[in-house]
């Protein structure tokens, strides 16, 4: 489009009355929102020595652990579907026969980038044994890109330390198959 | 011609054609869905998934009269008047009852198993099966069995369809498996201490319509809905099986049979199944190199293209073993080739494993001795560039033998590709007749007394990793395109001779082809695009003559 296209309308900017001339209401103006935010209640923390408050930790989406069963096992039976669901392609299982005599199939390796990671939570409805959840747990640093690519061991660390805080989120829903 | 009348529409068969239900159906389009019945094995009409109305049409009166029953599409043979229908509400309801009664007894536990994604029950209950369950059954652990060394049998996912027993009774011959114990408990089993063991085993496998029967070197590798699925041909013996190479990021997963009435049927063997392992071998000879002092050094692709024909030329008289494991393409190729570097050049077939006689089950299927996909197609192309004998007969490797041992040729290039990482094809003492020349270039898969001999041993592509044409023992010539890439640093053999014969551009073997069905009568069926299942040469020699 151009300047002088006929669907453009050109407008003049009106011209400053008196009050805007002489700039003092709008200094009183300014000032006032200024002083208003000084007293009110203040929605940042001091990061990382204050901790933020997480909303509902049921729904927030920050590192994911791997949940485990009742004898302590990882819950995960290795289906591929949060794999197949993750549109940032940052899971990597491999799956094989489990030691246990009432399980058939297990992850062998299971892998999350978290650095690729977009945390949709997409694997988290996936998964149809509610193996793989986000928990509340946000600020997530490392060193190096290798530490961020959190192995089995690292997940299921994940969920013994978020445990208490974070239950299971359906713990009732579908058992390990 | 008869007409048959599916759905409300005609479609006319063959006046000789003696078609199921089914069949007549998929002509007009419509898939009648069917767990038991395979075109391959005999009918047993037991799953009752193929239920449909079917009557005739008076040619007369043109009044149809149903039967009053519904009957299964695989059992009922068409023949000019009969009506079908698949889409009534009696049909409909019928499959999803039969949906239902399979479900009952299912672990349903479609996360952990292999056929998830390509599971009949699957998607016969998403299509025709109802949303709800009125059992109240919680999914349960499936029972699990090895009934031979390949395969396992999960016991609780059957549907008792008996297509692996019909298998192994009908096509095997072997009848291995059986149906123990009757309705609800029957089971699938092998009788005791004769477990599933014959070289057509892993079909049974393929023919599984659900995830009862497991093959345990695909158990858990990878979820099928990952796989990408290239058609090949499988280059284990001479039959030249289609296949569908399954695979991902370049790694093969598992061979499967693809459907060709003019090779294999619907079959492959256990060995051509299984016989993708070598692809990735950690033992396969990745970079080219030349002998230097102390082992070999490596070598550019880009060097060694003007380099290899220098040291040719400078050695003096070429003699050529083509490995029968190159396509046609490769082979008019690295003939030509050798011809503009030596015009005087001796080419010969290459060496031909074979192990023992055909061996040939009661299905009709055929395991070939000769163990190399293309010693047709090469013989072909060696017959164009006037190398055969006044019998027909090409020179072989023991031929080329005789030609290095009587001192006539001062170089040669021997490729091979055969995919046998542990033995090699070439013993020592074989290897040791090439000492005398003065350039010897090996082209192989994998190390071998004759390559640690060799003053340029260049890496060979697997049969995944090219594209071409191979010829069977049949003269049954197959086109297939290129799976999954070579591992890093290795060039196809096309590639290399395309390269060196100064083409431009990538290497094209449709063009290659094209070249080769126009310069001989017994290759000229080549011309053009090949159909999937490949095309007969004797047909077009007979039609020359």
């Amino acid at each position: 489009m151009k300047p002088n296209d006929a669907g453009i309308t050109w407008i003049e900017e009106k011209p400053l009355g008196l009050a805007e001339r002489l700039y003092l209401p709008l200094f009183v103006q300014g000032l006032t929102t200024t002083s208003r935010h000084l007293v009110s209640k203040k929605n940042t923390v001091n990061f990382p020595e204050q901790r933020p408050t997480v909303g509902n930790p049921l729904i927030y989406r920050g590192v994911h652990r791997l949940n485990r069963d009742d004898d302590g096992r990882v819950k995960c039976v290795a289906c591929f579907l949060c794999a197949t669901a993750c549109p940032a392609h940052c899971i990597d299982i491999v799956a094989t026969e489990s030691p246990w005599e009432d399980r058939e199939k297990y992850p062998e390796s299971f892998q999350i980038d978290e650095l690729r990671c977009i945390f949709c939570g997409m694997c988290e409805e996936a998964c149809p044994v509610d193996a793989i959840e986000l928990t509340s747990l946000l600020d997530l640093t490392g060193k190096s890109r290798e530490e961020m690519i959190f192995d089995k061991e690292k997940l299921l660390s994940v969920y013994d330390m978020t445990k208490d805080a974070e239950p299971m989120k359906s713990a009732d829903l579908g058992g390990t198959l | 011609m008869p007409t048959v009348i599916v759905d409300g529409q005609e479609i006319e068969i063959g006046a000789d054609e003696r078609l199921n239900c089914i069949e007549a159906a998929r002509r007009a389009g419509v898939e009648i869905p069917h767990y038991c019945w395979h075109p391959g094995l005999s009918v047993v009409a037991s799953c009752r998934m193929c239920l449909i109305q079917a009557g005739s049409r008076n040619p007369e009166t043109g009044e149809v009269a149903m039967i009053p029953k519904l009957v299964p599409g695989c059992q009922t043979p068409v023949k000019d008047g009969t009506v079908i229908v698949t889409n009534s509400e009696a049909v409909k309801e019928s499959r999803a009852r039969v949906e239902e009664a399979l479900l009952i007894d299912h672990p349903i536990d479609c996360p952990i198993c292999d056929k998830a994604g390509e599971c009949l029950l699957q998607d016969y209950h998403f299509e025709h099966g109802q949303s709800e369950r009125r059992a109240d059954i919680q999914p349960f652990h499936s029972r699990r069995r090895d009934v031979g060394p390949t395969v396992t049998l999960f016991v609780d996912r059957c549907i008792m369809c008996t297509r692996c027993v019909r298998f192994t009774r009908e096509v095997s011959g072997t009848a291995e498996l059986m149906v123990s114990a009757r309705g609800a408990k029957e089971e699938i089993d092998t009788f005791p201490g004769f477990p599933l063991d014959n070289k057509l085993a892993g079909n049974v496998v393929d023919l599984c319509p659900v995830g009862a029967l497991g093959d345990k070197d695909f158990l858990y590798q990878q979820r099928v809905w990952f796989l990408k699925k290239s058609e090949n041909v499988c280059g284990g013996c001479s039959a030249g099986c289609s296949l569908v190479t399954e695979h991902n990021q370049d790694t093969v997963y598992r061979l499967k049979p693809r459907e060709n009435p003019h090779v294999n049927k619907w079959w492959i063997c256990d060995e051509g199944r299984y016989g993708w392992h070598h692809l990735h071998d950690e033992s396969r000879l990745v970079t080219p190199g030349r002998r230097a002092a102390d082992g070999f050094d490596d070598v550019e692709w880009a060097d060694l293209i003007t380099r290899l024909r220098d040291d040719l030329k400078a050695a003096g008289r070429l003699a050529v073993a083509v490995s029968p494991q190159l396509t046609v393409e490769e082979a008019w190729m690295l003939c030509a080739l050798a011809r503009s570097i030596d015009p005087e050049a001796f080419l010969a077939l290459g060496y031909v494993p074979t192990t023992g006689d055909d061996e040939s089950f009661p299905g009709g299927f055929t395991i070939r001795g000769e163990k190399a996909p293309n010693r047709r197609g090469v013989e072909a192309v060696l017959g164009m560039f006037g190398t055969a004998e006044t019998d027909g007969k090409v020179p072989g490797w023991t031929d080329l033998l005789a030609q290095v041992q009587a001192g006539k040729v001062q170089a040669a290039w021997i490729t091979a590709g055969h995919p046998t990482p542990e033995t090699s094809w070439c013993d020592e003492e074989t290897a040791a007749q090439f000492d005398s020349l003065d350039c010897l270039v090996v082209q192989d898969l994998f190390d071998s007394p004759l390559a640690a001999r060799a003053t340029w041993r260049l890496p060979a592509a697997g049969f995944a990793e090219r594209s071409g044409t191979w010829v069977n023992c049949g003269q049954h010539a197959q086109c297939f395109e290129q799976a999954i890439r070579p591992p890093a640093g290795v060039w196809p053999e096309g590639r290399l001779y395309w390269n060196m014969l100064g083409r431009q551009g990538l290497y094209d073997p449709h063009g290659v082809r094209q070249q080769i069905a126009e310069g001989s009568a017994t290759l000229a069926a080549l011309a053009g695009n090949l159909p999937a299942t490949g095309v007969d040469l004797r047909l077009q020699q007979l039609a020359a003559t």
